[in-house]
């Protein structure tokens, strides 16, 4: 099994290296990597990120990191089907993380999601993989946050699909460069959320069912509206339909597309890399951790300081340094 | 009426049994199909390896229908068919042969299965989405009411209910709302189709309208499942009796007492044959067949048994023989059929039947909540998953006991399994070949624009946003130019789309506390340390079977340990299989089979595997004969575990330990001897 030779820093290099060279197929190896807890995997891991981290990568990874969120039932998945689909008639690579929300802390996870997605399993340039939302409370895993920064260095697309509203799209926005909400016809309660600040205003909304007709129409409408009441006026609203004949798809893979354009990708990755760090200096340390730092808003100022191209590991270490010191 | 389910390897072997069947007193036909026929693939199909001939008969045209027909008078003969997602083509292919025979469609007589709903709940053969699915037994229920008046056009099942674990009540309640989805739908289609001329309809029409669905309602017949607990068993059907009756009267104004009739069919249980001291399963047949005819106010109105080795593999012809000679002293040498209904006035019976109508009124109501069957799939599924659970929990632990099972386990050799096949049928590999062959040879001597206009045809009838063209008519119409079975269901499939049901596994609550889970837990944590992430499992069902619910449960039980279970339903393709256990980096792969294609489907699958660089174990359940679990070691896997292996506590147990030995495969060959070494 995977495990009975277990990689050492080298093969995290090597993995990683690989993945600099958009070589898809050291993906399931990496993610079996990023994933395990053993003092020994996460010094492989830590050689694999590195690898991949902007300063050895000369930038950015070139990959768009798309966070695709909605609560269940909405059609997330015949959704990215549809997507799947049109990236893959463009030639474009695509690698999807399913964070399934089930687990619990006790028991197992079950993961049904990559059932739900088409795809043919002899392409090569796709790569589906379910994982459980961790050990950690109320976040993506660290794992999955590690995988789509590995993953977009060797991808075209990265997908992070989670499921709910009001929480998740905040986590995924720390991660992905574009985050679309994905709603179905009456949903309400999306409305409200957004209306009340529980949700924050997503990159690119998208309404399902547009099959439905007058209902879809109305839920575009009202959406639209409370957008603009609450002044934005960049998100943009699509409405899609996944059955035969699809409708809409293009004009998705246009909106997300156009997202990145007009967005500073260098920008919003910088800021969540930091974020990021500063969870997990402060998941790792603690309370005390921080106050060793002077407090959340000096270890920010610090992390602020710092090298842009620092991976969020460099900048962990960083703080740990600096709180070492003090 | 007395059947036996039967069919197998090719049409012309079929009709041989079939004619065979009828010369011992048979006096109806029940048709077997296979699964690639069930599910709407030709025997080329990268799907369909393995499976043809394997269950029951391939059927891919009407030259086959014609050939298992052969000298069988179609005008005389009441045939069943167990068809479902097809059973529109099936049926058309029927009518084509009778029409060959110089038969008319309004002399046939029998029933097509055509219960999507518990295919989508239990049995895995559906082809379509629900809606469209629901719209094709409607056009099939309008159709044969007015052209093909004898036909029984679907036979609403809960047998498969019972064997997907569902309560009495459960089994009650979900064949009675799955029969108010199709009768709704039923009554949408006549309606429709008697207000042409739209404002002009008048009294008359509503008139016809409404004694054409109280003809619907006289044709609806019930497949039921009865299991050992025979007395409430008994009392179920009392019940359903009483409920059918209720909502004829008052949600379909069905006024005629002959229509009002509770109709049945019976295939006794399967699910509680089992593989260990098989022999015995002779007695429980019996017992479960007293369930159904004991009291006459409830009786079934034919009858199939399975045979004694069900659990083992593929009956004989002798083991048929058995189950049909198990009817005839039932009905011809004891004194059952002599009497009034024994149960009249007795006050244990009553207090049965309607503690068991409280139950299912009430369940009924939560599906109706949900906005009826179809929307309540999901619902039903994750309840039938947990039932099934329970059930399996108090086997393992003793509470319900099963004679030979977990109690009573000791036994001398039987003679009866001591034949070199080990006492079953094994269809010969060949036979693939053959009907791949047989079918490229019908394409190539058809008519073939004809085919292609029929298909063009039906696709369009189908994408009628109006539905108003019945389905039914262009389906015949191809049946008689030539098309194949995977053409038909392929043209609708392109319309209507492909669809994927609940696994339930999602709904299904979490395990009660239990002290060997606890321990089974500890185990996992600690394997979860030594591997550095969560056990990570791989469930797959390869293959066309649909039997999904031996699969589901090692997928619950498997995450009620603590483990990451990666379970993507039915109907997967050898490389399905290997790309999903690549790229979820799943420790081990556990495949279930149960249509009896494991020795051509596992071994692919295990090819696949390690052509895509995949190490993982692999692990097997499912109807195994023992004297293939040589041939599957042999190609690779690590252990094989068929239904006498009913503690799935224990199969976890074995799967931490195969995983916790760090890449040695263990010596043992059956789960049996992985447990002896533990």
């Amino acid at each position: 099994m995977s495990e009975a030779s277990r990689p050492q820093a080298g093969v995290g290099a090597a993995l990683g290296a690989r993945l600099r060279d958009a070589d898809v197929s050291a993906a399931p190896a990496a993610l079996n990597l990023l994933e395990s807890t053993t003092a020994e995997d996460r010094q492989a891991a830590a050689a694999l990120l590195a690898q991949v981290a902007p300063a050895a990568l000369g930038g950015e990874a070139p990959g768009h990191v798309i966070g695709v969120t909605g609560p269940p039932g909405a059609g997330k998945s015949t959704l990215l089907s549809a997507l799947l689909r049109a990236w893959r008639a463009d030639g474009q690579s695509v690698a999807m993380l399913a964070v399934d929300p089930s687990s619990r802390r006790s028991g197992g996870a079950l993961l049904g999601d990559r059932a739900r997605i088409d795809f043919d399993p002899l392409d090569r340039d796709v790569f589906i993989r379910s994982t459980s939302a961790g050990e950690r409370l109320g976040g993506l895993a660290w794992a999955t946050r590690a995988a789509a920064h590995a993953l977009a260095a060797a991808f075209d697309v990265v997908v992070i699909e989670t499921v709910g509203v009001g929480q998740a799209e905040t986590e995924v926005a720390d991660v992905a460069d574009t985050v679309a909400v994905v709603v179905q016809p009456g949903s309400g309660d999306v409305l409200q959320f957004l209306k009340s600040g529980i949700m924050e205003i997503p990159d690119v909304l998208v309404i399902t069912k547009a099959d439905l007709g007058q209902i879809a129409t109305r839920t575009r409408r009202d959406v639209s509206a409370a957008l603009r009441s609450l002044g934005s006026s960049s998100t943009s609203v699509v409405a899609v339909s996944s059955l035969a004949p699809p409708q809409g798809i293009d004009a998705l893979v246009a909106a997300l597309r156009a997202h990145r354009a007009s967005s500073d990708v260098g920008e919003r990755r910088l800021r969540a890399r930091r974020a990021n760090a500063l969870a997990d200096y402060t998941h790792e340390h603690g309370e005390h951790g921080l106050r060793a730092l002077g407090g959340r808003h000096a270890a920010q100022q610090l992390l602020a300081a710092q090298d842009p191209q620092l991976d969020t590991a460099a900048l962990v270490t960083a703080l740990e340094r600096a709180a070492g010191g003090a | 009426m007395m059947r036996t389910y039967a069919g197998h390897s090719t049409a012309k072997a079929s009709n041989e049994l079939y004619r065979r069947n009828l010369a011992k007193g048979q006096t109806g036909l029940s048709v077997a199909f296979d699964l690639p026929t069930q599910t709407g693939y030709d025997p080329d199909d990268e799907l369909a390896r393995g499976e043809v001939g394997k269950v029951g008969v391939p059927i891919s045209h009407r030259g086959d229908m014609a050939a298992l027909m052969d000298g069988i008078p179609l005008d005389e003969m009441n045939t069943s068919m167990t068809i479902n997602a097809t059973a529109a083509w099936l049926l058309a292919l029927y009518v084509v042969a009778a029409e060959d025979q110089g038969v008319s469609q309004q002399a046939l007589q029998g029933t097509t299965q055509n219960d999507i709903i518990k295919e989508f709940l239990a049995r895995g053969t559906y082809a379509f989405p629900p809606a469209a699915s629901m719209r094709l037994i409607a056009d099939m229920i309008a159709y044969t009411v007015e052209h093909v008046p004898k036909w029984n056009p679907i036979n609403i099942c809960s047998y498969h209910l019972q064997e997907a674990g569902a309560t009495p009540v459960q089994e009650i309640a979900y064949a009675m709302s799955n029969a108010i989805a199709v009768l709704d739908a039923a009554r949408e289609r006549v309606q429709a189709a008697h207000s042409e001329g739209g404002a002009q309809s008048n009294g008359k029409q509503e008139a016809d309208a409404q004694e054409l669905m109280e003809q619907v309602f006289g044709r609806i017949s019930f497949f039921v499942n009865a299991g050992v607990r025979f007395v409430e068993e008994h009392a179920k059907l009392r019940a359903m009796s009483v409920l059918w009756e209720e909502l004829g009267r008052e949600r379909y104004g069905v006024r005629e007492p002959r229509r009002l009739r509770f109709r049945y069919g019976v295939q006794v249980n399967s699910l509680g044959l089992i593989e260990a001291q098989p022999e015995n399963n002779v007695q429980r047949i019996v017992l479960e067949a007293l369930a159904v005819t004991l009291g006459r106010d409830a009786r079934a109105r034919a009858i199939q048994l399975p045979a004694w080795n069900e659990a083992l593999g593929l009956p004989r012809p002798w083991d048929q023989q058995w189950s049909l000679r198990i009817q005839q002293v039932l009905a011809y040498e004891t004194d059952l059929l002599e009497y009034p209904d024994i149960f009249e006035g007795s006050i244990v019976m009553d207090g049965l039947v309607s503690e068991l109508l409280d139950g299912a009124r009430a369940e009924m109501a939560v599906v109706a909540e949900h906005g009826g069957a179809v929307e309540a799939v999901a619902y039903m599924k994750g309840a039938l998953v947990d039932s099934h659970r329970e059930r399996i929990r108090r086997i393992e632990s003793g509470e319900q006991v099963v004679v030979g099972q977990n109690r009573y386990s000791e036994s001398e050799d039987s003679p009866l399994t001591a034949d070199a096949e080990g006492g079953i049928l094994v269809v010969d590999p060949a036979v693939e070949a053959e009907q791949v062959a047989a079918l490229r040879q019908w394409r190539s001597q058809r008519d073939q624009a004809a085919v292609e206009q029929a298909l063009d045809e039906l696709a369009a009838a189908a994408a009628d946003e109006s539905a108003s063209q019945n389905l039914m008519v262009a389906t015949i119409a191809a049946a008689r130019a030539g098309a194949t079975t995977g053409e038909w269901a392929g043209t609708l499939r392109k319309v209507f789309g492909s669809y994927r049901a609940p696994t339930g596994v999602g709904e299904a609550a979490a395990a009660p506390a239990d002290a060997d889970l606890d321990e089974l837990r500890g185990q996992v944590a600690r394997l979860q340390e030594k591997l550095g992430r969560r056990p990570k499992i791989l469930v797959g069902k390869p293959g066309l079977d649909g039997h999904s619910n031996g699969a589901e449960q090692i997928a619950v039980r498997a995450r009620d340990a603590g483990m990451d279970v990666v379970y993507e339903g039915i109907r997967l393709t050898p490389a399905q299989i290997a790309a999903s256990a690549l790229q979820e980096g799943v420790h081990v792969i556990g495949l279930s089979i149960l249509s009896g294609s494991h020795r051509e489907l596992i071994p692919a699958v295990i090819d696949a595997l390690r052509q895509a660089g995949v190490q993982a174990p692999v692990i097997v359940g499912g109807i195994i004969p023992e004297q293939d679990v040589a041939a599957l070691r042999e190609a690779g896997v690590a252990a094989v575990y068929t239904p006498k292996d009913f503690d799935i506590t224990r199969i976890m147990q074995d799967i931490v330990e195969l995983l916790g030995t760090d890449g040695r495969v263990p010596v043992a060959g059956t789960g049996a001897s992985v447990n002896g070494s533990a």
